[in-house]
């Protein structure tokens, strides 16, 4: 039995089941009718949904007769006669509110980054002032998740770079007769640029954005004020571990790079009939110590923005899961313009110096 | 007596090789207020949950509404946990939605209304749990107490058969709880909506139960089952004494 809505002089009989179902039914005639009273004697089942029908009737100020008692008293527990909030409209902001809006936000922004190097400062000089402090454990764990457990995909990425590279090139040098020197190149590309910036890619991806969910999620549970509120500064509790650890693994996961890319690069050549032991040392008499040191410079330094950008993203996460989400997303498109701009910086340095 | 709309028979509830309660069996009655009672850590949250289904429990049967729960898959199981509203004890609102959304979402999904019926629907709940001027906070500007009643607000939403709550009024200051409490006796006598409530609150369970269900953590299941003023006044055990009678061991 479903409800029933007749309109009688100005008087509407309402019957039957008032529920989500019946109510879907008659609430649109319900709402444009101009009776003055309802007489709902016949209705003999009404929850939520027929209450607030009848609460829109009743706001309207039509009255409401012969409602059993026990449904009457839910209807007046609601004050029918109070009328509801109603959703607040948003006001429309003009282009110069917009424009200051956007560009006090990102001065906070860029202050906040400043003031996040700061804080690190600040606990490192605690951590060389106090070295005991330091929590060693924790750094090796974290060095075992983003470096031993990264190991695997690293070498597989590498050893395809090296066989890509090698391939690519010696095509071309071919044509000249210069197979042998793929090795140069391979050696060069793999241990000045290649090597440092891939390690760097696929760390920001996984430990950066993994930093942002874990901090986050620490955040969004309060975990954070708890240390606080217990006299464990988070820097050096949960950031600097997490610093130290990723800023010594990456060029230590970028040696490991630039040996299997080599090996790779090789593979290619001795398909060429060039002997490995000829394309190593080829390689070995164009890479220059300075190439090696710097590339390795360069990873490490890679290593610590991605874990700075990742720890400061997690400290700064918003509330609920989709705040988390936006933070791991952002640590990481935030790791990879720090990647390619310094990369770039690096560069240009590289050049002035000589390297 | 009619068909009982929950029946559990001998179920015992294991996280893993951790068995938490043995041997549970009790049943009840449409439009009946059914209390979960013991100290914390004996299970309350964790009958509940295989009440729900969110759990599979290592023995035993559990039928809601006519169905046997424990025995349904897949689709038909899915309508079946649909057909109650439950509130967790952490409120577990979605973060993502305001407040009004988070009550909404049940009635756009399960309810022909049409949008401005819902959204006065919606806010009449959150009228009911005093929450109406909060429509457009997000959860996470909410205090602790208001999370939960929201959570109650989407509970009750679609007014299921059976509501579930897990300590709707801890964190509640006694006069909103004393609320809370007469609208769920009014829900039950008038629409006769089954309540399902885990709470502490001796004030609350002897304005609210019918009949109060005591679990015990030592013993690892139920050690009382009857009215309130039964257990006050002939508490079966020292437990159940000690709780209804605050003294300690
Ligand atoms: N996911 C889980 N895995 C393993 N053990 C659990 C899990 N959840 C709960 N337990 C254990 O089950 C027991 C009962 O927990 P439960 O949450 O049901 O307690 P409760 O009676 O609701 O307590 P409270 O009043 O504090 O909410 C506890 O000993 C707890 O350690
Ligand atoms: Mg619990």
């Amino acid at each position: 039995m479903t409800a029933t809505l007749t309109l009688r002089d100005d008087t509407l009989l309402l019957s039957g089941r008032l529920d989500a179902t019946g109510c879907a039914a008659i609430w649109p005639a319900a709402r444009s009718s101009a009776a003055t009273t309802v007489d709902a004697s016949a209705v003999d089942y009404c929850d939520g949904a027929g209450i607030a029908l009848l609460f829109e009737l009743s706001q309207r100020g039509i009255r409401i007769d012969g409602l059993s008692d026990g449904y009457a008293a839910m209807l007046q527990a609601l004050r029918p006669d109070q009328p509801l909030a109603q959703r607040a409209t948003a006001r429309r902001a003009g282009w110069i509110e917009v424009l200051g809006r956007v560009s006090a936000r990102t001065l906070a922004s860029v202050q906040d980054r400043i003031a996040f190097l700061g804080g690190i400062t600040v606990a490192a000089r605690s951590l060389l002032l106090s070295p005991q402090r330091f929590r060693y454990a924790a750094t090796l764990d974290v060095a075992g998740r983003a470096g031993a457990d990264a190991l695997p995909i690293v070498g597989l990425i590498s050893f395809l770079l090296g066989v890509i590279l090698a391939f690519q090139s010696a095509i071309p040098m071919k044509q000249f007769g210069a197979e042998l020197f793929v090795a140069n190149l391979v050696g060069l590309g793999l241990v000045r640029e290649l090597s440092p910036l891939m390690t760097a890619v696929l760390l920001a991806g996984r430990t950066g954005a993994a930093f942002a969910a874990e901090l986050g999620t620490m955040k969004t549970n309060q975990e954070i004020d708890a240390l606080t509120t217990m006299g464990l500064d988070p820097m050096r509790f949960l950031v600097l571990p997490r610093l130290v650890a990723v800023t010594l693994m990456t060029p230590l996961l970028t040696v490991l790079a630039e040996v299997i890319g080599l090996f790779g690069g090789g593979l290619v050549l001795l398909t060429l009939d060039i002997p490995l032991k000829t394309a190593f040392s080829q390689a070995a008499q164009t890479v220059a110590l300075t190439d090696y040191v710097g590339g390795l410079f360069k990873a490490a330094v890679f290593g610590f923005g991605i874990a700075a950008i990742g720890c400061w993203r997690g400290l700064r996460t918003g509330s609920g899961a989709q705040a988390v989400g936006d933070a791991a997303t952002s640590a990481v498109v935030t790791s990879l313009v720090f990647l390619v701009v310094s990369d770039g910086l690096f560069a240009l340095a590289y050049y002035y110096l000589g390297w | 007596m009619s068909e009982p709309i929950i029946r559990v028979e001998q179920l015992t509830c294991a996280y893993g090789p951790v068995t938490v309660l043995r041997d549970v069996s009790f049943s009840v009655q449409a439009g009946e207020v059914f209390v979960i009672l013991g100290g914390s850590g004996c299970g309350k949250s964790t009958l509940l949950r295989h009440l729900i289904g969110l759990e599979r429990p290592a023995a035993g049967r559990i039928w809601l509404d006519g169905a046997e729960l424990t025995a349904s898959e897949g689709a038909a199981r899915q309508a079946l946990m649909r057909g109650f509203g439950v509130a967790y004890q952490s409120g577990a609102l979605f973060g993502s939605l305001s407040v009004l959304e988070n009550v909404l979402l049940p009635l756009n999904e399960f309810t022909s209304l049409d949008p401005a019926a819902r959204e006065l629907v919606a806010r009449l709940k959150l009228r009911q749990v005093g929450l109406e001027n909060y429509a457009d906070y997000m959860p996470a500007a909410l205090s602790g107490g208001m999370q939960k009643r929201a959570a109650i607000a989407r509970a009750l939403a679609l007014d299921p058969r059976i509501l579930f709550l897990d300590e709707p009024s801890a964190g509640l200051d006694p006069v909103t709880g004393a609320e809370l409490d007469a609208l769920i006796k009014r829900l039950a006598g008038t629409l006769g909506l089954t309540f399902v409530v885990v709470t502490h609150e001796l004030a609350s369970i002897f304005a609210i139960a019918d009949r109060a269900l005591m679990l015990d953590k030592s013993a690892q299941g139920m050690i009382a089952l009857d009215t309130p003023q039964q257990l006050r006044d002939h508490p079966p055990s020292a437990p159940v004494r000690r709780f209804f009678h605050r003294e300690t061991a």
